[in-house]
């Protein structure tokens, strides 16, 4: 689905990865079941020059990521999610997975100053760019006006997918401090939630910015 | 030992004294006039930091050294014979550890697409995901069917050729199940003893000055919890197993997996802290749980599985769908006569298709019948949803009950208090929400508004059973640094007992919600209740209020010699012990607690029988719903939602509240979104994603105001009852008749979506030219 989400994440096109790189990671997943045609598409990528040169795939490499200000080593394969690298290689369990496939905005989290969606970024995508998470809310031991006033309304019932409604709306709060309840509503557009906590979020976003 | 107490119980501040006989080692139940600090307030989550951080670790988050990844394979077809399953190539993928069959020996007769075959454990979840790839299933391709009604016909193929036991792990309110015949695919029908008989209402229908027979149509709903169904399995030695698990029942799931294994219950430990939502598919262990112990115990390493979201709404449950024809008649002033009910739904290969809850147990009528039936089809199986059988039901019941009073010309609020007389709380329910809905604003006639978008209000009420369950045990464990520690085995699925468990000890001891220490989610803790049929808070909270009580009399017993008094004299508030009658006289909870012999104590509250019945039985709820229809488009767009709802003594109206908005949410996406679409050729779900399986999100949301009455009983110390059913059950039948309300055309078929508007006002244009 075409989330708008989505679409900034294409259009964040991240620079030193190439497109050829990208598809290589994503077609190593088939090569399992050893689809002639895809083998074949493989192939013709081999043969395509790289536009800087730099091939990624099909072996992990050694990435850094900038998570919550800190620089982290992590090895990934090229086909490994923003997503799965946070949460199974390192450990940032905050960011949920609902779907993964763009849907339903559980693994929210914020990169270079706009909501993407973790599960629909691979990881070396994200190299190079400041990735925010539901962990890096909390300063020095306190809590954010937001997380606070999350607790305070409510904002929450099973809790699974309330750091990605956080995510969306610190983003929100970033370019717009005092939302007003439909504005809040629209920034979690691409956030589900089956416990149906959606109005206790909204009072606890417009809260927040007061 | 006994004592006598006096308490004041009724509706709000319409009370009435009564006398009660309690056991000595027990309070003083609250009653209507309890002032209380924490209580029925609006308390904030004690783990809101936990969920606001990322700190809170779901079954889905739990990664131990070693794990593995774990992965079914599904069957492909929704029905076949498999005679071989080549594991070979699979075998020897890079960080295969584990295959296991699901069936051991072979043929395996599969029936439904998405049926469990196998499961691997790899290395990473990749590789398991590869592997599942590589196994060769020979698959003896059968005929199948997936539509219900074409699964009664004479010549379908047979979904079972033995009968089906039902199994349950809920509570089926007014169900007694005897034996229940099955012929092909049909299962049924169920007559319930207690009911009539057809005779009876049928005469009484004949009776009637008006009736109203209509036939309803209901989807299938999947229950798409944010967390899919997952364990992480971990045997710590042999014969000890751990078992992490994303599930409403924690000893539910210990038995299941203790029978499994033919363990001791006592080997094995059940483990869950957060859990992000079950709304009943999770009741039980799912396939999930034995699959992931099993890799577990042959890899020798834990292993984690969680489904993703396809098979999440292929394999492990649906509300079923439903056909109901309803027959219902009333006198001229408006008594109704009878209701009779012809239903049948299917579940897949699961039973539990029922909807007569609501007709059976919201208004008092003459005579009443009801026949149910499952239809088995080739589709995953159905499992409690949220009030099973009701929303559906009420859909159907609250829309008949519309028409009828439209017929008689009596307005539809004033019919349902005409049929509720026998039951004090609605009756005062369906008078606030006349007074404080918009109802009175309404147009009584169908259709009025001019221009293309049209206004209605509709209006339905709710019925749910108060269960608690019994044999709990709550602990209080008092250090003596002041320290309160409160546990009990029962998991948090969201609606927050956590919190009252919190708030309801802090009240007892005169402490704040934030100075006890919650521990639960464990089936090592003492034994709680599974969290289904809205019994947690009713069952668990007066065992938290006793052995809180408990432990305080033990605080009164140590502080009485320091201030010079006896017991009974004290008072435990605001982190003090004083003197009832001299607060000045006073010591600090924590320098009472320094006197505590040796390192702690503990109390514990026991979960007993409630002291009496309350006379009331049901639960309630009316919700008054505003609608915009777009008569161009068909677009349903619900602006406005009034609820009023009743649990007992609500333990924190904060997240009572917030259990409301979630039953009339979800509600609203059963009445207008979701429908679980099986395409009838290949027997595959085409919509197994939150794409195109469409559920209620943030812009989809009206404004709701809910009232949360007060009712007091004094059956327990207490007094809370559940609400996260009733909450759903009402929605999508006051939706559409606000439907009706706007556009003067019913709705008779969920979901309501903006072709099926768009049908409907069509065929009346039809009907009028
Ligand atoms: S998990 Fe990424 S959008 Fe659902
Ligand atoms: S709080 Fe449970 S999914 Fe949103």
């Amino acid at each position: 689905m075409d989330h708008p989400k989505n679409k900034k994440t294409n259009e964040t096109n991240p620079k030193g990865i190439s497109r050829r790189g990208f598809l290589k990671g994503l077609g190593v997943t088939s090569i399992g079941v050893a689809a002639a045609p895809k083998s074949e598409l493989l192939a013709k990528l081999e043969k395509t020059p790289s536009p800087n040169g730099k091939l990624l795939g099909k072996d992990a490499v050694i990435i850094t990521l900038e998570v919550n200000g800190k620089s982290l080593q992590v090895e990934v394969e090229p086909r490994f999610t923003l997503a799965e690298v946070l949460r199974d290689h390192l450990n940032l369990t905050g960011t949920k997975i609902g779907c993964e496939r763009g849907a339903c905005g559980a693994c929210t989290v914020i990169m270079n100053g706009v909501t993407v969606n973790s599960c629909m970024t691979l990881a070396v995508d994200a190299i190079g760019q400041k990735i925010e998470t539901i962990e890096g809310l909390e300063k020095d031991g306190h809590l954010s006006k937001l997380q606070e006033s999350f607790i305070e309304h409510d904002g929450m019932q099973c809790g699974f997918c309330t750091p990605g409604m956080i995510m969306s709306a610190k983003d929100l709060l970033d370019k717009n401090p005092h939302p007003t309840r439909e504005e809040a509503q629209e920034a979690t557009a691409g956030n589900l939630c089956r416990c149906g906590t959606y109005p206790k979020v909204f009072e606890a976003i417009v809260a927040a910015g007061k | 030992m006994a004592k006598q107490v006096k308490l004041n119980v009724g509706i709000e501040d319409n009370l009435e004294e009564i006398t009660l006989e309690i056991p000595e080692s027990t309070p003083r139940p609250w009653d209507g006039q309890a002032d209380l600090k924490y209580v029925s307030k609006r308390v904030p989550r004690v783990d809101g930091e936990a969920k606001t951080t990322g700190r809170a670790k779901y079954t889905f988050d739990i990664q131990l050294p070693g794990m593995l990844y774990g992965k079914f394979l599904r069957s492909q077809y929704p029905a076949a014979v498999i005679r071989k399953i080549d594991t070979s190539k699979a075998e020897n993928y890079p960080g295969v550890k584990a295959i296991i069959p699901v069936q051991e020996k072979l043929p395996m007769i599969v029936r439904f697409a998405g049926q469990e075959i196998l499961a691997v454990a790899a290395e990473t979840r990749h590789q398991a995901e590869e592997a599942v790839k590589l196994i060769d299933v020979t698959y003896d391709v059968r005929k199948f069917v997936v539509n219900k009604e074409a699964a009664m016909e004479k010549s379908a193929p047979i979904v079972f050729d033995t009968n089906v036991e039902e199994k349950s792990a809920e509570n089926k309110p007014g169900e007694e199940s005897g034996s229940i015949e099955q012929k092909s695919n049909i299962r049924g029908p169920r007559v319930t003893p207690r009911d009539g008989t057809p005779d009876k209402v049928d005469a009484a229908l004949a009776g009637s000055d008006a009736t109203v027979e209509a036939t309803f149509r209901t989807q299938v709903q999947t229950h798409s919890p944010m967390e899919t169904h997952g364990v992480v399995a971990h045997w710590t030695a042999e014969d000890k197993l751990k078992c992490y698990a994303s599930t409403q029942g924690v000893f539910h799931v210990r038995d299941e997996l203790a029978n499994t294994f033919s363990l001791p219950k006592s080997n094995v430990q059940v483990i869950t802290k957060f859990m992000g939502g079950g709304f009943g598919a999770k009741l039980s262990m799912s396939i999930a749980g034995f699959m992931a112990a099993k890799l577990a115990r042959k890899a020798n390493r834990p292993v984690r599985l969680m489904l993703d979201r396809k098979e999440e709404h292929l394999c492990v449950g649906n509300r079923p769908d439903s056909v109901q024809t309803l027959r219902i008649g009333a006198k001229k002033d408006g008594k109704l006569t009878g209701i009779k009910l012809i239903s049948y739904g299917t579940a897949g290969v699961g039973t539990g298709a029922g909807t007569s809850g609501p007709a059976r147990n919201i208004y008092q009528y003459d005579e009443f019948y009801a026949e149910e039936s499952d239809i088995f089809t080739n589709a995953g199986p159905g499992a409690a949803f949220r009030a099973p059988g009701h929303p559906q039901g009420a859909f159907a019941l609250e829309q008949a009950i519309d028409e009828l009073a439209h017929k008689l010309n009596i307005d539809p609020l004033e019919f349902r208090l005409l049929n509720t007389k026998h039951n004090d709380v609605r009756q005062v329910q369906l008078k606030i929400a006349a007074e404080k809905s918009n109802w009175k604003k309404r147009n009584p006639r169908p259709g009025a508004d001019s221009g293309p978008i049209k206004r209605g209000i509709g209006i339905a009420n709710s019925v749910w059973y108060y269960f608690y369950g019994q044999n709990f045990q709550v602990s209080t464990r008092v250090f003596s640094d002041g320290s309160v520690q409160v546990t009990n085995g029962v998991q948090d699925i969201g609606t927050g007992i956590t919190t009252v468990i919190a708030s309801v000890a802090a009240e007892e001891l005169g402490l704040k919600p934030s100075d006890i220490v919650v521990s639960i989610g464990d089936s090592e803790y003492g034994f709680g209740p599974s969290s289904g049929g809205s019994v947690t808070t009713g069952g668990i909270s007066p065992a938290v209020r006793d052995s809180a009580y408990l432990a305080k009399m033990r605080m009164f017993e140590i502080a009485a010699p320091l201030l010079e008094t006896t017991p009974e004299n004290l008072v435990a508030a605001d982190g003090k012990i004083f003197l009832k009658t001299d607060p000045a006289k006073n010591l600090s909870w924590n320098d009472v607690a320094k006197k505590i012999p040796g390192d702690n104590f503990i109390t514990i509250g026991e979960r007993k029988q409630d002291y009496f019945q309350p006379k009331i039985r049901t639960i309630h709820g009316v919700h008054v719903i505003e609608v915009a229809v777009d008569t161009e488009t068909g677009v349903v767009k619900p602006e406005r939602v009034f609820a009023v709802h009743d649990c007992g003594r609500s333990m924190n109206l904060l997240t009572t509240e917030s259990q409301i908005n979630g039953g009339i949410i979800q509600g609203l996406s059963y009445a207008l979104y979701e429908d679980r679409l099986l395409d009838r050729n290949t027997g595959i779900m085409v919509n197994p994603n939150f794409e195109y399986y469409k559920i209620a999100g943030s812009m989809d949301i009206p404004e709701i105001k809910s009232v949360i009455l007060n009712v007091s009983y004094g059956h327990n110390s207490t007094g809370a009852i559940g609400i996260g059913e009733p909450a759903t059950v009402a929605t999508a039948g006051a939706l559409a008749n606000a439907i009706y309300n706007a556009i003067g055309v019913r709705l008779r078929e969920l979901p309501m979506t903006p072709d099926k508007v768009l049908r409907a006002l069509e065929m009346r244009k039809g009907a009028e030219s």
